[in-house]
């Protein structure tokens, strides 16, 4: 059930006429007493799905906004069994989650444990940014027998043969990273995202997702004109931290008027 | 005959491409642009030329008469890479991708450092053929290692302290990592050691393999065969990597790796990675770790800021698990006390990385006979670190 709740939950937004918004909290950041909790507000909101960061001590693909909730995600005690024994509680929710994290911690919890751990806790989908396609059979076959959604992530740098390639292959949607640098609030995009976003959208079988650097409303109504619609990280995090969740219902609202 | 890394960057279950797809492509160009070059007259004869005329290759095999006779057992031939222009082995892999930076025709370069030795043959490969540098290094290594900061500067290059988690390599990588990731399309990223993703553990394995070939070489000269062991110390092993390789297929030469064994093993503060570590991916590449039930990388423990890291090159791990070396530790203590035996018998100072080599020896030379003979990388001299040595030996010069 675990990838057809993702996909049959984004076909009819997307049916609605609405686009895709999807924020990414690190669990355990403000303790993992706090992670259903902010799901839930999420899920209120009027998010799509959530991406849920498992804290990595290393996360090189993640800048520093993320960096700290990790560290402080680690500091509090976050592990990775307490995060699927935190979603296992209401594992019947509406909501798809995404898990994101890094090769080393599902390595060392053990791939097809990690699997089976992911369906137990009613987790969707996969997003792991250090395992690029040239390594992904270590875990392909077995996600695909969990039901679980590997999402590939898409560069500005991928030659065509590559964005094509990764358009095929992956499940859910096609994360499409609109920023050659790590995770982290932007001012502006290259001028070529427009284009880049266009070309992957033609022919996808899967939504596309434009994702890293999103941080303003005025950003997510522009990108989600030019694909399915944004995750948003950063700013997300940031403003958990910081308490001010306004942003957060105000940059989803963004995203419901971008169509 | 031993073949490695596969065509897919594997040494058996090791190595491989772990970067984000953002990094994707420009790894996939390097090893492109390696493979043109590395059978390349033109470009094997200028990095020759620099090897001879400018770092001063080839370095001398010393028999270390004194050292052999206070420890009583095998001969020890010394190979003194500490006499390369800079003083440690690392420049030889730094000229060698400088070269290869400027044959992609990218005219920045990135790299990291620990104990701030690679990070100066770098800053000093980029300052010989104009290219721009930058450096990220630990705020901890740079307390450890302020000469090597300033030498750095002095050649033009920008050092860039890392403050993140434990503020020494392991975080200096990632933060080149990073760098790396943003400036991709006009920067190569120079790495240190065996380590990153393929190609990178073959490059500087390459890069680094004439250390091996003139020790076979000049020893063949001296006795006519092939020495009986091996010995070089490890952090991500890029010197051990280059004595072993050219040896691998030579049953008879037995291989020792020495790992940073800190405070002792037992202690749980070391980076003997090999020794005390279990398998997973860390920066590129997939091998042994410093790391806890949970997948979290732990942090490394060791007086060389060389060795202070929690992985090793994905080609240890394999050559560990065929059983091809024998790869055991060195404690702080072990260090010290070898730093200061080949300075009192030898009068050669070395780095604190090779002294881990040097500690270890006494235990290999008396299990051998007087007949038998062992080649030491000595992979660094001492300098940079008198300071930490006279923080923890004390000296007349105390006021």
């Amino acid at each position: 059930m675990s990838k057809q709740r993702l996909d049959a939950r984004f076909k009819e937004i997307l049916a609605r006429g609405d686009k895709l918004f999807v924020p990414y909290i690190m669990a355990g950041d403000g303790g993992l007493d706090a992670l259903n909790e902010r799901i839930q507000f999420l899920e209120t909101c009027g998010a799509s799905a959530i991406e849920l960061g498992l804290p990595f001590s290393d996360p090189v693909a993640d800048g520093e906004t993320i960096q700290e909730a990790g560290i402080r995600a680690l500091k509090s005690g976050a592990t990775v069994q307490g995060v699927f024994d935190t979603l296992k509680v209401s594992k019947e929710r509406n909501m798809p989650i995404i898990l994101m994290t890094y090769m080393n911690p599902v390595y060392r919890y053990g791939i097809e444990a990690f699997a089976k751990a992911c369906v137990d806790a009613g987790v969707s989908g996969l997003i792991i940014p250090d395992l690029p396609m040239e390594e992904e059979q270590m875990i392909t076959d077995i996600l695909t027998q969990h039901d679980i959604a590997l999402i590939r992530l898409v560069a500005l740098t991928s030659p065509t043969t590559r964005q094509e390639e990764l358009k095929k292959r992956t499940e859910g949607f096609l994360y499409a990273v609109t920023v050659t640098g790590t995770t982290g609030e932007r001012q502006t995009f290259t001028d070529r995202v427009h284009q880049y976003l266009a070309h992957l959208k033609n022919g996808a079988n899967t939504p596309v997702l434009a994702g890293f650097g999103v941080s303003s409303e005025e950003q997510v109504k522009m990108l989600s004109g030019h694909c399915d619609g944004v995750v948003v990280g950063s700013r997300i995090v940031k403003a958990f931290h910081e308490g001010d969740r306004a942003i957060i219902k105000a940059m989803i609202e963004a995203s419901k008027q971008s169509t | 005959m031993y073949q490695q890394p596969n065509e897919t960057g594997h040494f058996g279950q090791f190595g491989g491409r772990f970067v984000p797809e953002t990094l994707m492509p420009a790894v996939l160009e390097l090893e492109e642009a390696y493979n043109e070059v590395k059978n390349d007259p033109d470009f094997l004869e200028t990095f020759h030329y620099y090897l001879k005329d400018y770092v001063g290759r080839e370095t001398p095999l010393y028999y270390a008469e004194r050292l052999t006779k206070k420890l009583g057992g095998a001969k020890i031939y010394l190979k003194r890479e500490d006499l390369n222009h800079t003083g440690a082995h690392k420049i030889n892999n730094a000229l060698g991708q400088a070269l290869l930076t400027k044959h992609m025709g990218k005219k920045k370069v990135v790299a990291e450092t620990g104990a701030g030795q690679h990070g100066v043959a770098t800053a000093t490969a980029c300052a010989l053929l104009g290219l721009e540098c930058i450096v990220f290094m630990g705020a901890e290594d740079i307390k450890r290692q302020k000469l090597n900061v300033f030498r750095m500067e002095l050649l033009g290059a920008k050092v860039e302290a890392v403050h993140h988690g434990s503020a020494t390599l392991k975080d200096a990588v990632n933060e080149a990592l990073r760098y790396w990731v943003s400036h991709v399309e006009d920067t190569h990223y120079i790495i240190g050691s065996v380590v990153g993703p393929h190609p990178f553990p073959q490059i500087v394995r390459d890069f680094q393999s004439m250390i091996g070939r003139e020790t076979k070489q000049q020893f063949n000269e001296k006795t006519g065969r092939l020495p009986d062991a091996l010995i070089a110390c490890i952090g991500g092993g890029s010197n051990a990597m280059g004595m072993f390789y050219p040896f691998v297929d030579d049953a008879s030469v037995k291989m020792y790796g020495v790992e940073a064994g800190g405070h002792g093993i037992s202690t749980g503060k070391h980076a003997a990675t090999l020794t005390g570590g279990r398998v997973g991916v860390l920066h590129g590449t997939m091998t042994y770790l410093l790391q806890d039930d949970d997948g979290q990388i732990t942090e490394a423990d060791s007086i060389s800021a060389g060795l202070d890291y929690p992985g090793i090159g994905p080609e240890h791990a394999h050559l560990k698990d065929i059983n091809r070396v024998e790869y055991v530790s060195a404690t702080d203590q072990d260090a010290l006390f070898g730093l200061k035996l080949l300075s009192e018998t030898e009068g050669i100072i070395p780095a604190l990385e090779s002294a881990h080599a040097i500690g270890y020896l006494p235990e290999l030379a008396q299990a051998m006979t007087e007949d038998q003979s062992i080649v030491v990388c000595l992979s660094g001299r001492g300098d940079k670190d008198v300071e930490t040595v006279k923080a923890v030996l004390g000296g007349q010069s105390d006021e």
